[in-house]
C-alpha cells in the first residue's frame, strides 16, 4: 500500500436526511483539523421537514475541504464522494470531479431504492456513466449489522451507525488518526456509554474493510499541515462564531445581552445559541413575531441592554419600521441578517447577497445605519463585537449581515483572549450634566449621550417623532428636521473603520477583485487560483459597507480594471457608484443561492483580463 | 405614605383637544402614581402612536412615545431587562387591538408585569375619525359612510382569551374609579389590562355617555369590589343573580329576594367564566356596564421566571464568563 501526500483534499457525505451525514462530516472535519489541516465546511441540507425517505429532495450533504495550507472554501467539488443511498449519488454527482473516488452503500441500491430515485435501469452506475474502477462498493447496511449483532441494540439503532461505518472508510483512505474521533463519541455520548462503544466499533469496522480489502487497488492519501499556527482551537459555525461574539461584546462592554428573535431559517442557530447561555445571563426572548423581536430589544436597549435581534431576510422587510425607530431615538441595537434567497420565503436554506440595499436603503425617512458583513464563518466572531462596538459606542442601530453559507458552514477557530480586543465604552452621560441635560444634547464625536432608565436626574423621553435638537420636545420646525437629519448621517460618517485592505498584486494588478462578506474565501481561492497562474490579480474584499472605509475611492480608482462579484444583481457595484465618482466596474453576479464555484470565477475573471 | 405628589409626575402641556377624555385620564396616572410612590426615575412609560400615545410627553418619568402597535413589545423588552423599573403601556383601540393586536394577546399570554392601559374611545382620532376595532357593528364613520359590516372586538374577551390574569375598567371623567384600578393594575404582579372608557369630543362625542356622568354612573353601571355582593343602582337596590349558564338582573326585595341571594363578586377566581360574563355586561342589553376590578389573579411572571431560570441555571452550570464558555467546546491544540 502506498501513501500519497497530498496537498488539499474535498470530501462530501451524503445521504438520506436521517443519515447522519452532518455528524459524520462534522466528526472528520474536527479530526483532520485536531491534525492542524485547515479546514472549511459546508452543510448543504433540504428545504423539506423530512422527505420521503430515500426521495431527490431528501438527500442532505455535508461537504468539507482539508488542506495543508489554508484553504479558502469548503471546495467547487469534491475529491471522494459518499452516497449512502441510490438518490444521493443520483443528486450528488455532479458535485464530484470527474476522477473522484465514489463510496456508496449497495444494500441501498436495491431495486425499490433505485426506482425512488428515480433510475431506469438497475445499474445506475452505467446509468451516470461512472467507471467501477473508481468506486468502493460495499455492502454497509449488512456489514454493520454484523459488527453489531451482539450489541442487543435494535435494528433501527444499529442502521443508524451505518455513517460511523461511511466514516471509518474514510479515515482509512486519508490515514487519519482514529483516536481523535473516538474522543470526540465518547464526550458526545457521554451519558450512553452504550451507544459511543457501538459508534467505535463500526468506524474501526469501516476503517478495517479499507485497509483488508482496497489496500491493494486503491492509495492512501495524507495532508501534512503546512501552514499551522500555533495555538487551542476548535470548530466554530457562523452563526454560533456570531451568537459568541455578541457574547464576548456584552462582557467587554459590562452589560446584559439581549436577544428578541423569531425562528427563521437560516438564522435560528443564534437565538439556539444564545438561549443555552443563561449562565452568563444572556436573555431570549423568543417573540410572537419579527416586529416583537426587533421592538422588544429596542425596549431592552432603552433599558440598558446591549440588544440584539437576529433574522433573515424576510424578517427584514418586518423589522423595518422598529429600526428605524432605534434610528431616530438613537438608541443601540444590533441587527442581524443572516441572509437567504428571496424575495419573499424565496429559498429558505440557500445563500444569496440580495439584502445589502435593502439594509442600506429600505427604510422610511432619511434612515442612515452602519452596515458590516461577515467574511467567513469565524470572522463573524470579529464582526458580532464590532457591530456591538459600534452600536453602543455610537448610538445607532447596526446591521450585521451574515449568510446561510457563513452561517453553517464552519471552520478552526483559534480561541479568542477578550483582553486582545478593544474595549468598548458607551457613552453615558455624565452625572455633572444633571440638570443641563436633554436627550440630544451630542458628545464631540456627534453621539447621542446614554441615559438609562433608573438614573435619577435624567429622566426623559425618546420617540419616534423628530425632535428639537435642543430641548428635546415634538417639533415639526423646518430648519430643526433639516438639521436633524444631518447630525444623524454627520453621526454615522464619524464612525471610523479600518482601511479597505488590497490582497495579491497590489501594485501591478491587471484586475481588482471586489467582493463583500461572505463570498471572500471563493475570491480569495480565484485570486490565488489565477496568481498561481501567472496573472496579476489583486483583491478588496468589503467587511465595512456603511460607512465605506476612507479609501475606498482610491483603492478602485488604481486599477484600469475593477469587477464587483457578489451573489445578487449588482448591488454592492451599485452604491460603490453611488459613492465613488467615475467608478464604472465590470460585473460577475450570480443568485443561484449555492456558493461561487471557483472554477466559472477564474474563467470569468480572465476573460474581463483577455478584454 | 408616599413621599410625592401628582406634580412630581407632571410636565409640559398637553395638546389633546378641550375636553378629551384623555386630560382625564392624565390627570388620574399622576395622583395615581404619586399615591404608588416609585420614584420618577423608575418609572418607564411606554406608548405606541395615536392620541392618547402622546401621554409620555406629559410625564416627568422615562418613557417612550414609539411606533403605532408596538408599545406592548417595548415594554416587554424593557421590562425584562430591567424588571425593577415600573413599567407602563399607553395605547389607544386602534395602538393596542388593532395594529398591536399581535402583541397585546402575547403580552397577557406571557403575563409580563406591565400595566397595560387601554384608552378606548371607539374611533381613529389622530388620523381624523375612522372606525376602529372597538366600534360597534353598523357604525358611520368617514371610513365606513355606509355603516361597519364588521364586529367590533371587546377588550376584555381578547384578555380573558389570551389568558389574561388582570382586567379593570373605569371611566376616564371618574378620577377616584380610574385611580382606583390604576393602582390596583401596580399592585398586581404580572399584565394588568384597565380598559378606560373615554369621549372623543370630536369624532365620536358621546359614545360613552351612559356613564360618562356621575348620574349615569349611578343609573347604568356597577363597582365591582372582590368579595362585595353585586349591587348596583342610585339607592343599591339592584343586583345580579345567576341564572342558568347566564346572569340576571333583580331587584332586592321583590318576589323574596334579598342580598343573601346576590352574587359575591370573586376577582380572585382562577376560573374567568363569571368574570368574562360581568365584563361583557351592559352592550344595550340591560345590565349595568360593570366597573372597576373584574379580574385579579395571581400567577407566575414572565419576567420574574425569566430572572429565576438564569439564577437557577447560573448555580448549575460551571461557566460564567466567556473564557470559560470558550473550554466547554471541543477543543485541540496545535504546537
Amino acid at each position: 500500500m502506498e501513501v500519497k501526500e497530498l496537498n488539499q483534499v474535498v470530501v462530501r457525505f451524503s445521504g438520506d436526511s436521517g443519515d447522519g451525514m452532518q455528524l459524520a462530516g462534522n466528526i472528520f472535519s474536527t479530526v483532520s483539523a485536531t491534525v492542524g489541516n485547515s479546514i472549511s465546511t459546508f452543510p448543504d441540507y433540504p428545504a423539506d421537514i423530512r422527505a420521503p425517505q430515500g426521495s431527490l429532495t431528501g438527500v442532505s450533504g455535508f461537504q468539507v475541504h482539508i488542506g495543508a495550507d489554508k484553504v479558502y472554501t469548503p471546495g467547487d467539488q469534491c475529491d471522494v464522494l459518499v452516497a449512502m443511498n441510490a438518490a444521493a449519488l443520483k443528486t450528488q454527482y455532479k458535485y464530484a470531479k470527474p476522477n473522484a473516488t465514489i463510496i456508496i452503500d449497495t444494500d441501498s441500491f436495491k431495486k425499490s431504492d433505485l426506482e425512488k430515485a428515480q433510475f431506469q435501469t438497475e445499474d445506475p452506475l452505467a446509468e451516470m456513466n461512472i467507471d467501477a474502477d473508481r468506486v468502493i462498493a460495499c455492502p454497509i447496511s449488512q456489514m454493520v449489522k454484523d459488527c453489531l449483532a451482539d450489541s442487543g441494540m435494535d435494528n433501527k439503532s444499529v442502521l443508524k451507525c451505518r455513517n460511523m461505518f461511511a466514516l471509518g472508510l474514510v479515515c482509512w483512505l486519508f490515514d487519519r488518526d482514529l483516536d481523535i474521533a473516538y474522543n470526540y463519541l465518547r464526550e458526545k455520548f457521554a451519558k450512553k456509554a452504550g451507544l459511543a462503544d457501538a459508534n467505535i466499533k463500526v468506524i474501526q469496522a469501516g476503517y478495517d474493510y479499507g485497509h483488508n480489502t482496497h489496500s491493494s487497488a486503491m492509495n492512501v492519501y495524507r495532508i501534512e499541515s503546512k501552514t499551522k499556527e500555533a495555538g487551542r482551537y476548535m470548530d466554530i459555525t457562523g452563526n454560533k462564531a456570531t451568537a459568541y461574539g455578541f457574547i464576548a461584546a456584552a462582557e467587554k462592554a459590562g452589560l446584559k445581552l439581549y436577544l428578541g428573535s423569531y425562528p427563521i431559517t437560516p438564522a435560528t442557530d443564534v437565538l439556539h445559541e444564545l438561549s443555552k447561555h443563561k449562565s452568563l445571563g444572556v436573555t431570549t426572548v423568543q417573540c410572537e413575531d419579527e416586529i416583537a423581536g426587533c421592538s422588544s430589544a429596542v425596549g431592552a436597549s432603552f433599558a440598558g441592554a446591549l440588544a440584539v435581534t437576529s433574522t433573515s431576510g424576510p424578517g427584514i422587510c418586518l423589522k423595518s419600521e422598529a429600526m428605524n425607530l432605534a434610528v431616530i431615538m438613537e438608541l443601540p441595537l444590533v441587527v442581524l441578517d443572516v441572509q437567504r434567497g428571496g424575495p419573499a420565503t424565496g429559498l429558505p436554506t440557500k445563500s444569496e447577497q440580495t439584502d445589502l440595499l435593502q439594509v442600506l436603503f429600505g427604510r422610511n425617512g432619511e434612515s442612515p445605519m452602519p452596515v458590516i458583513a461577515a467574511t467567513s464563518p469565524t470572522d463573524c466572531f470579529d464582526a458580532a463585537f464590532q457591530a456591538s462596538k459600534i452600536a453602543l459606542e455610537h448610538m445607532t442601530p447596526v446591521v450585521l449581515l451574515t449568510d446561510a453559507f457563513v452561517a453553517n458552514g464552519s471552520a478552526a477557530f483559534r480561541l479568542p483572549e477578550l483582553a486582545d480586543y478593544p474595549a468598548i465604552n458607551p457613552p453615558y452621560v455624565p452625572e455633572e450634566m444633571k440638570g443641563t441635560w436633554t436627550p440630544y444634547m451630542r458628545a464631540e464625536n456627534g453621539t447621542r449621550y446614554w441615559a438609562v432608565p433608573g438614573r435619577e436626574g435624567f429622566c426623559h423621553i425618546l420617540g419616534g417623532l423628530e425632535k428639537d435638537c435642543k430641548t428635546g420636545a415634538i417639533s415639526t420646525a423646518p430648519e430643526n428636521h433639516d438639521l436633524m437629519v444631518h447630525l444623524r448621517q454627520q453621526k454615522i460618517d464619524n464612525i471610523q473603520v479600518p482601511d479597505l485592505e488590497v490582497l495579491g498584486d497590489k501594485e501591478n494588478a491587471d484586475l481588482l477583485i471586489v467582493g463583500f462578506g461572505g463570498t471572500y474565501g471563493h475570491l480569495r481561492a480565484a485570486m490565488e487560483d489565477m496568481r498561481a497562474n501567472g496573472k496579476k490579480v489583486a483583491m478588496a474584499h468589503f467587511k465595512f459597507i456603511n460607512p465605506l472605509p476612507k479609501n475606498t475611492a482610491e483603492v478602485l480608482g488604481k486599477y484600469k480594471k475593477v469587477v464587483v462579484a457578489e451573489q445578487n444583481m449588482g448591488q454592492l457595484a451599485a452604491f460603490l457608484r453611488m459613492k465613488v465618482d467615475g467608478f464604472v466596474p465590470y460585473q460577475f453576479n450570480q443568485v443561484k443561492g449555492q456558493p461561487f464555484v471557483v472554477n466559472e470565477l477564474v474563467k470569468s475573471f480572465t476573460e474581463i483580463i483577455d478584454k | 405614605m408616599s413621599e410625592y405628589t401628582a406634580q412630581d409626575f407632571k410636565k409640559g402641556q398637553p395638546r389633546w383637544c378641550p375636553g378629551c377624555g384623555d386630560h382625564f385620564f392624565l390627570a388620574s396616572l399622576h395622583k395615581a402614581m404619586a399615591e404608588i410612590g416609585v420614584a420618577p426615575h423608575n418609572v418607564a412609560v411606554i406608548s405606541g402612536i395615536g392620541c392618547s400615545s402622546r401621554l409620555p410627553h406629559y410625564m416627568a418619568t422615562y418613557g417612550m412615545n414609539t411606533i403605532h402597535g408596538r408599545a406592548a413589545a417595548i415594554a416587554t423588552g424593557c421590562k425584562v431587562t430591567n424588571p425593577d423599573l415600573a413599567v407602563w403601556q399607553i395605547s389607544g383601540d386602534g395602538d393596542g387591538l388593532a395594529i398591536g393586536g399581535n402583541h397585546f394577546i402575547h403580552a397577557n399570554r406571557r403575563n409580563i408585569d406591565l400595566n397595560m392601559i387601554l384608552l378606548n374611545n371607539r374611533i381613529y382620532g389622530l388620523t381624523k375619525g375612522q372606525y376602529s376595532p372597538t366600534s360597534p357593528r353598523g357604525f358611520v364613520s368617514k371610513s365606513s359612510p355606509y355603516g361597519t359590516v364588521e364586529d367590533p372586538f371587546r377588550p376584555a374577551e381578547l384578555c380573558f382569551g389570551a389568558r389574561g390574569h388582570f382586567f379593570a375598567r373605569a371611566v376616564a371623567t371618574d378620577a377616584q374609579g380610574t385611580v382606583d384600578i390604576l393602582k390596583a393594575a401596580y399592585n398586581h404582579k404580572g399584565a394588568s389590562v384597565c380598559e378606560i372608557l373615554q369621549n372623543c369630543v370630536i369624532f365620536n362625542n358621546g359614545t360613552h355617555d351612559a356613564v360618562y356622568t356621575k348620574e349615569g354612573r349611578a343609573k347604568n353601571s356597577i363597582y365591582v369590589k372582590h368579595g362585595e355582593p353585586l349591587v348596583f343602582g342610585e339607592n343599591n337596590e339592584y343586583g345580579i343573580m345567576q341564572e342558568g349558564f347566564g346572569l340576571k338582573v333583580v331587584k332586592i326585595g321583590e318576589n323574596g329576594i334579598t342580598l343573601k341571594d346576590i352574587l359575591v363578586h370573586d376577582a380572585h377566581c382562577q376560573d374567568n367564566t363569571l368574570q368574562l360574563k360581568l365584563a361583557l355586561m351592559g352592550d344595550g342589553d340591560g345590565f349595568p356596564i360593570a366597573l372597576g376590578v373584574i379580574r385579579d389573579v395571581e400567577a407566575p411572571t414572565y419576567n420574574d421566571a425569566v430572572t429565576a431560570q438564569i439564577e437557577e441555571v447560573k448555580a448549575a452550570k460551571k461557566y460564567h464568563n466567556f473564557a470559560e464558555l470558550l473550554e466547554t467546546n471541543d477543543i485541540w491544540e496545535v504546537k
